[in-house]
């Protein structure tokens, strides 16, 4: 993969801003995403999470396998205040 | 066997920055013990707002010289991708007469200090917040010069800055044991022994247990506030709004998501980083009736983490009377994170035997014997 390569694609993190932060001695998922905000965005880290787990596992000689993930965190999915104001009933039936 | 001036237990901001005052302080032979990763703890999940807006002089001063620090922080430690921060003030609400009968006396000692705050009406505060809802309201102070900074940026410039003078940060490193030989103590964690005559306890909501291994009662409880973060939209919102009323606090990070929080006076004190469905709702009610643009706003992502509170929710600073060479910085009750660049300084100049820039006495441990509690009105 290129290093140009978005690995992140809700908060724009570049394959090299991941080498970067390993090579710098980022050695798990909860450290990365902290610092470069991948994982964070609308999707949770759900289509940036292996591929970031990849590389360190990768550059670190470690298993992937044995990687500690990040809690994944609620809400599943995004959900507007206002629906949660109305204790979670959307728009179109409130 | 690792041998030590100084042992720190915590790698959050507290704990990072006394390491860099420290070893910038010509102190280099330091060990930071972290057991998780740097910022696991409250500075991770904190809304990391500073203001200047106090009700007590220490405070006050505190703040004042913590956020001068912050705002050059990135030229300080060189740190060339900067902390995020913004200033554009925090917006107090008082909605009682007995609110904004405090608000004017903290005006008055703030005016005092050299800090620009103001009294605003409600008609005002619409012209700093225009899409606030002022129903009910009495009026606002304001401090242009309050604002917010990523805390995970904070501390890594702070470990940064302290690795480049030499100090040594061990992440997943768990402090399970302390033992006290003369002057010598021996720190057991779950990666090797290390040793120094200085240990200095910034476990945050930890501390208490810490404490215990030396035979030391601190009065420090952990207790669960909880947060939430937004999808980022376009910048709508200039200020962090504070209300105690209503125990809230929003603001919109540079990043464009709004960080959101509450405080609940009925939490249980123990350790609870769990999040839970009542607080989504409650804050989302809360906080669309008070800015109501936020309504078509997703929430992304909710978390926990806890207060480490102490009986007049202000930090105990210094050494623990009869077990010298033991420090504690920690019970900072939910604004440890703005001050952390003047506790690192102080606590830096109490270790190392200097005078220190600010009086610290009043944060000492002794205070919970003698009585002479430390009463700060204004926080959430
Ligand atoms: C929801 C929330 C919102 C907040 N908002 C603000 C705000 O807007 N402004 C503000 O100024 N402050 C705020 N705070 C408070 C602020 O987060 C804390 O005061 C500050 O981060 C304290 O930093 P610390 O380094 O002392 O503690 P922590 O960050 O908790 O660090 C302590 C560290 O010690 C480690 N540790 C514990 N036990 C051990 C052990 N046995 N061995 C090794 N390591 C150990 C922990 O893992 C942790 O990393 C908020 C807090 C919360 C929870
Ligand atoms: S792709 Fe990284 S958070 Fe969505």
């Amino acid at each position: 993969m290129e290093d140009k390569t978005i690995i992140c694609r809700c908060e724009d993190v570049t394959l090299e801003e991941i080498r970067k932060a390993i090579a710098e001695g980022a050695r798990t998922l909860d450290e990365i995403k902290r610092l470069k905000r991948c994982g964070m965005g609308p999707c949770q880290g759900r289509t940036c999470r292996p591929l970031i787990a990849g590389e360190i596992a990768r550059m670190t000689g470690q298993n992937p396998a044995e990687l500690a993930l990040p809690t994944f965190r609620p809400p599943v999915v995004p959900l507007k205040l206002g629906t949660l104001a109305r204790g979670g009933v959307p728009d179109e039936q409130a | 066997m690792n041998r030590h001036e100084v042992i720190i237990i915590g790698g959050g901001v507290t704990g990072c920055s006394i390491a860099y005052h420290l070893a910038e302080r010509g102190m280099r032979d330091v060990a930071v013990l972290e057991r998780a990763y740097l910022t696991s703890g409250a500075t991770g999940r904190c809304g990391a707002g500073f203001r200047h807006q106090w009700g007590t002089k220490t405070n006050c001063l505190l703040a004042k010289y913590a956020i001068a620090r912050l705002e050059h922080l990135a030229e300080e430690l060189d740190y060339p991708e900067g902390i995020e921060i913004k200033q554009e003030g925090y917006l107090l609400l008082a909605y009682t007469p007995k609110m904004e009968e405090q608000f004017k006396k903290n005006l008055a000692l703030q005016k005092s200090l050299g800090i620009d705050a103001r009294w605003v009406t409600p008609r005002e505060a619409r012209e700093i917040v225009p899409f606030l809802n002022t129903e009910g309201l009495l009026g606002a102070t304001f401090c242009p010069k309050d604002g917010h900074a990523n805390p995970f940026k904070v501390t890594d410039a702070y470990a940064r800055a302290a690795r480049r003078l030499g100090v040594k940060i061990h992440t997943y490193t768990e402090v399970r044991d302390i033992k006290i030989e003369g002057s010598l103590k021996t720190v057991i964690t779950n990666r090797g022994t290390f040793q120094a005559p200085v240990v200095v306890n910034a476990a945050g909501g930890h501390a208490a247990e810490i404490g215990r291994m030396v035979g030391v009662d601190l009065p420090i409880v952990p207790e669960r506030h909880q947060i939430l973060v937004t999808e980022p939209v376009e910048q709508v919102l200039g200020p962090m709004v504070m209300s105690f009323y209503h125990n809230l606090y929003c603001q919109q990070t540079p990043h464009g998501s709004f960080i959101m929080g509450l405080g609940d006076p009925n939490e249980p004190k123990e350790y609870n980083v769990r999040s839970s469905w009542q607080f989504l709702t409650q804050m989302a009610r809360k906080a669309v009736w008070l800015l109501p643009v936020l309504k078509n706003v997703r929430v992304v992502r909710q978390w926990a983490g806890v207060y480490d509170m102490s009986p007049d929710r202000q930090p105990v600073l210094g050494e623990v009377p009869g077990v010298p060479g033991f420090y504690v910085a920690a019970g900072f009750s939910g604004h440890g994170f703005m001050i952390a660049p003047m506790t690192g300084q102080l606590m830096a100049e109490v270790i190392l035997g200097l005078p220190t820039t600010l009086p610290v006495d009043m944060f000492s441990l002794s205070r919970f014997t003698t009585g002479e509690l430390f009463v700060e009105p204004s926080v959430v």
